[in-house]
């Protein structure tokens, strides 16, 4: 259990990159880079954890009760949003690059290009 | 507010947490390799708001309520909007 | 490059990259022994200091609050993006959208998904305003009720009430709304400024009671304001990526 968690991370983001390089499809390429960016979500929120300790929301309990670190989860709750928008972005390249070019396959764009 | 320097014991007993913890972290590993390999992009989305699911339930677990929620949202539903509305456009030229 | 070249130059990376996180490992403080002091600094001071309950939202609009501004200045800016590059494409369409998909045939939504949808936009639209308003006291803040209340909107889509959806969510009002949202934080910013104090101090009252509504000064100003923005943006590039695709369902 000691470093599990980062074993997992470390696999997800592997595992997403390999989407990435073996993806023929741009939208593809899309969902795998989210599932590399979930990893950080989880690297983040895994070295803030501490082991019996209470999410950070002191409404109900003493404000002396050891808690899990805030500043990782703040961290991590803004990403999560702003990937959204990023995501958001990269799909309406995709559209516009399929809407110029007719083809979602990164490799036949790059011959476009080239 | 009661300021009582003794600190309530955790809701949820150590040993349990910790499974629960390990059933996730190997369900979010298996969950990403699902969704890295499915080649298909309209089940690869399908899988996706699975996978956002299992990260929130994570969360959860890593006393992260916030994130939860963040994550609940946008990766569960928000994304796979995005997304299949995307696909939806690009799908639509290619018939 | 061919693909198997490709697949190897990555694996021979990854293997790479897996040796020297392994090596990193044997360094880290393990899972669940939290080292650092900055967590435990904030959870001791937060609650006395702002008054906030909940110290994420506190280390997000406060202590952080510089940070946070960017980061809705990100979600800003590719909200534009995107409509600017869609934007671009839609007075391309006209005359291609003729002789495209001729034929299609677009299922009717189902009774069963509108009535559903139709009963949940109210719920929801309450959610997403108590997530926005509730920085301070509970597990909230415009992030998550910014999506939440963009969310309802979504559902009248889903609803089948696409023209219901362009209504309610004029492109002139989303973008005032998001405009609000971005600019009310940079103003609370700049307002503490000509108070004589730092950039986006906390100038309001705390309040008394820690974890009141009323509490915890700007902090629940900026979420609030944060949660505008979000579902603003995410109203405005739903609805850009929706007019790309339903532009057939309203010929057919």
């Amino acid at each position: 259990m000691q470093v599990f968690p980062f074993i997992v991370v470390a696999w997800v983001l592997a595992v997403g990159l390999y989407g990435i390089v073996t993806s023929r499809h741009l939208i593809h390429q899309i969902v795998c880079l989210i599932v590399v960016q979930s990893s950080t979500y989880v690297l983040l929120l895994g070295i803030g954890y501490r082991r019996g300790a209470v999410a950070p929301y002191f409404s109900d309990i003493p404000v002396h009760t050891p808690a899990v670190d805030p500043v990782v989860q703040a961290l991590a709750l803004t990403d999560v949003v702003v990937e959204a928008a990023v995501t958001a972005l990269l799909l309406s390249f995709a559209i516009q690059a399929h809407k110029r070019f007719g083809t979602l396959d990164p490799h036949e764009l790059v011959q476009l290009k080239g | 507010m009661n300021v009582v320097a003794v600190a309530a014991p955790p809701p949820v007993p150590l040993a349990l947490m910790d499974v629960l913890q390990i059933t996730l972290l190997v369900l979010v590993g298996a969950g990403a390799t699902a969704v890295a390999l499915i080649r298909s992009p309209v089940r690869q989305v399908i899988a996706l708001s699975a996978y956002g699911l299992l990260l929130a339930l994570l969360f959860l677990a890593f006393q992260a309520p916030d994130v939860t929620l963040s994550e609940l949202c946008i990766g569960a539903v928000a994304l796979p909007i995005l997304l299949l509305l995307a696909l939806a456009k690009v799908r639509r030229r290619e018939e | 490059m061919t693909a198997a070249q490709r697949r190897w130059l990555f694996l021979a990376g990854a293997a790479g990259f897996a040796a020297f996180y392994l090596w990193g490992l044997t360094g880290l403080p393990g899972f669940g022994h939290y080292p650092g002091p900055y967590g435990d600094i904030i959870n001791r001071i937060a609650v006395a200091q702002t008054n906030a309950t909940g110290v994420v939202s506190a280390v997000n609009f406060e202590y952080r609050g510089f940070d946070t501004v960017a980061e809705e200045y990100i979600l800003f800016v590719a909200a534009i993006g995107v409509s600017t590059v869609l934007r671009q494409l839609r007075g391309e369409r006209e005359r291609a959208a003729r002789d495209e998909a001729v034929g299609r045939r677009v299922p009717p939504t189902s009774d069963a998904v509108r009535v559903l949808s139709l009963m949940l936009i109210g719920p929801t639209l309450v959610m997403g305003w108590f997530l926005a308003s509730h920085a301070q006291t509970s597990p909230s803040g415009g992030f998550q009720g910014g999506v939440v209340l963009a969310t309802s909107f979504i559902l009248l889509y889903l609803a089948g009430e696409f023209l219901v959806f362009e209504r309610v969510s004029p492109l002139d009002i989303t973008d005032a709304v998001g405009a609000v949202g971005a600019g009310g934080f940079a103003a609370i910013g700049i307002t503490a400024v000509g108070l004589g104090l730092a950039y986006l101090t906390n100038f309001l009252p705390l309040g008394s009671t820690p974890g009141a509504v009323s509490s915890s000064g700007t902090i629940a100003l900026i979420s609030f304001f944060v949660g505008l923005e979000v579902g603003a943006a995410f109203v405005l590039i739903v609805s850009e990526l929706l007019e790309q695709t339903l532009l057939l369902r309203h010929r057919s």
